[in-house]
């Protein structure tokens, strides 16, 4: 039989029973569209968590120092202060792989301007900061190394301060506001970068010279975090083992202890919260996966009533000359277009869902071209493994019996 | 002497029922030669049904040889039989079994789809030439449906033809159908043998059997006569011949 003829049996049996046939690929139309759409969430999820956290900065590194164990106790975080601007010299004359360094300090407490006042954090940095930080300068300038060097009070304001301290779309740069009861001459303005992926406002700052946090604000002389950007995405990881070796030398630490500083890239941090996203898309695809064999057993079901109720026309078939792989074809080929056709319009409606999802949740669609042809391939698949059964059974069928089945 | 195209000897079939043996047939020896016109008669459970089975290839004997167009049956495997229904053989049922929602076209097609040597373009002219043949040209895009009973036993006779069969087995095909309509299926095969096909009907009814040329008897699985039919009817004249009130007005 050829295979032209094999596909219009198909088809016609099909429409015999329309209703039949659109209840059985309905199975199959709601695994589908739950496997493309739940894999193009997930998808689209993660990839925007990516841009999120690669918008954080440029191939940024970040070093933070570890609690450490001094005597059988653990210290705590703010009683560790193991990271000093020698630190940060060392790695901007001993890492290759890094193209900027900042200290950054830090302090929170509210900042006024006339009668309005609110609570924000200041960061001690240097004029590279804004670069590693994807920062940019909206209106003014960055401080320079004079006013570094000079622990000027100077700074840089983000939108929020700006929108609570002088209202909407006013321009501050020029003015002075205080810290602390420490007057700042803002010198410019940061775009508005708005949240990060922890919901984090990321324009609730002020950027100041290290020097000036720490000697006028904080009154310490070291430096609570380094950041620093790799020259490249790819020399990230080589950047952090520099950054290691240079930390250790600096704070002459023998290979036995541990370190007290942790560094860690973003390209890390991307790949942490790929993972998490990586399992649950994994997750919520299984369980698509599971409806999507539920709909394949409502194929076999129905390919055996099929069967059943088609044992005179099977016996006919072998009558008139049809051999036992040309029934098993015809079956086999009907339930493959069963499970084609309803895994087709799941495709559709899996990308439609996932279309609607990603609007309504503001990300981006990650629909994948792999998962919509490995959707199609399942359902192939499917097709032949849950018709194979009953085209067997119809294939072996004895024509004298099925002749005289009623 | 015309030329045998059907030769069976010493033919025995045994069923196995559970711990019971059934001897369906018990030594069988039948010629047919081309151009005849058989019937096989037998009360139920004479064996007719086991010998068309075998006849049609349908069913392998548990011993004896059966040589169709000269071929060795008995060597062949489940394959070949099908090969051998499909191009050799035609088969006319009681109960038509035609396809449902196919036309009439479609379903006299049916037998030339398992035959690759046919090509599709063939195929549609010869399911026509069948149907022609058996008086059905303008109902040939109809549904077994919307056709009578003696329609759609004609549809399945023009099915039975469409591959030009060695013999045409037909198994009670009037069974289903009243007096007027059997006799003008038997009318067509009359027409049909006339013409050179060689048939072979089995009926459990001595009048239809007078339409054959002759009669072989089964009785508990072997052969009781094998005679030809010295009286035998005319199916145009019975038809002529039949009262006019069996037509409802």
């Amino acid at each position: 039989m050829r295979f032209s003829n094999l596909i219009k049996i198909a088809l016609s049996a099909l429409l015999r029973n329309k209703t039949r046939s659109i209840l059985t690929m309905l199975g199959i139309i709601i695994g589908v569209a739950s496997v493309i759409a739940l894999l193009s969430i997930g998808e689209g999820s993660k990839r925007s968590i990516q841009n999120q956290v690669s918008s954080m900065g440029s191939n940024m590194v970040f070093v933070t120092p570890q609690s450490q164990v001094k005597g059988g106790v653990q210290m705590g975080f703010s009683n560790v202060q193991t990271l000093t601007l020698k630190d940060v010299a060392a790695i901007e004359a001993n890492c290759p792989s890094i193209s900027m360094v900042s200290p950054e300090v830090r302090g929170s407490g509210q900042v006024v301007y006339n009668k309005n006042n609110w609570p924000t954090s200041i960061y001690g940095c240097n004029d590279k900061y804004l670069a590693i930080k994807k920062y940019e300068v909206e209106k003014g300038r960055v401080f320079n190394e004079r006013e570094i060097t000079a622990s000027a009070k100077v700074c840089l304001v983000g939108q929020t301060v700006i929108e609570n301290l002088f209202g909407k779309n006013a321009d501050p740069v020029g003015q002075s506001i205080r810290y602390k009861s420490i007057p700042f001459k803002i010198i410019g303005t940061i775009k508005s970068k708005g949240e990060n992926t922890f919901g984090q406002d990321q324009d609730d700052l002020i950027l100041a010279p290290y020097t000036t946090v720490q000697k006028r604000i904080l009154a310490i002389t070291h430096v609570q975090s380094i950041n620093a950007s790799a020259a490249s995405e790819a020399l990230s990881q080589q950047a952090v083992e520099e950054i290691t070796k240079t930390l250790r030398t600096q704070h002459k630490l023998k290979d036995s202890e541990e370190n007290d500083f942790e560094v860690r890239s973003q390209e890390e941090l991307v790949k942490t919260f790929s993972t998490i996203s990586n399992v649950l898309t994994i997750l919520l695809g299984a369980i698509a996966g599971i409806s999507l064999i539920v709909g394949g057993i409502g194929i076999m079901n129905i390919m055996y009533v099929s069967v059943t109720e088609r044992t005179r026309e099977i016996g006919l078939r072998l009558a008139v000359g049809g051999k036992g792989a040309d029934i098993l074809k015809q079956f086999l080929v009907e339930s493959i277009l069963l499970s084609i056709l309803g895994g087709v319009i799941g495709i559709l409606f899996g990308v439609l869902i996932a279309k609607i999802a990603a609007t309504l949740m503001g990300w981006e669609t990650g629909i994948m071209i792999q998962s919509i042809l490995l959707a199609f391939t399942v359902c192939t698949v499917i097709g032949v493994f849950f018709g194979w059964y009953p085209a067997r059974k119809a294939a072996n069928l004895d024509p004298i019996d099925a002749l005289r089945y009623e | 002497m015309q030329k045998t195209i059907i030769e069976v000897s010493h033919l025995k079939m045994n069923y196995y029922i559970g711990e019971v043996t059934v001897h369906a047939l018990r030594g069988v020896n039948l010629a047919i030669g081309e151009g005849e016109f058989i019937a096989i008669m037998g009360t139920s459970g004479s064996g007719k049904s086991t010998m068309l089975n075998i006849l049609g290839c349908l069913d392998k004997p548990t011993s004896g040889n059966y040589a169709l167009d000269g071929i060795d049956v008995g060597n062949l495997n489940k394959n070949e039989l099908a090969t051998i229904r499909n191009e050799k053989l035609g088969f006319v049922f009681q109960s038509y079994n035609l396809l449902t929602r196919t036309t009439a076209l479609e379903n006299v097609e049916l037998p030339l789809m398992y035959n690759r040597k046919i090509k599709s373009k063939d195929r549609k002219e010869m399911a026509i030439e069948a149907l022609r043949s058996v008086g059905l040209l303008d109902r040939m895009h109809h549904m077994p449906n919307q056709l009578s009973g003696g329609q759609q036993q004609r549809v399945a006779i023009a099915r039975s033809l469409v591959n030009d069969p060695l013999v045409i087995l037909a198994d009670e095909a009037t069974g289903n159908l009243d007096t007027r309509t059997s006799y003008e299926i038997m009318a067509l095969f009359q027409e049909l043998n006339e013409k050179g096909k060689t048939i072979v009907f089995v009926t459990h009814e001595p009048d239809i059997a007078r339409f054959t040329k002759r009669s072989v008897i089964f009785r508990d699985g072997q052969i009781q006569k094998n005679q030809e039919i010295s009286d035998r009817f005319n199916a145009q004249e019975m038809l002529a011949n039949l009262p006019v009130e069996e037509d409802f007005e």
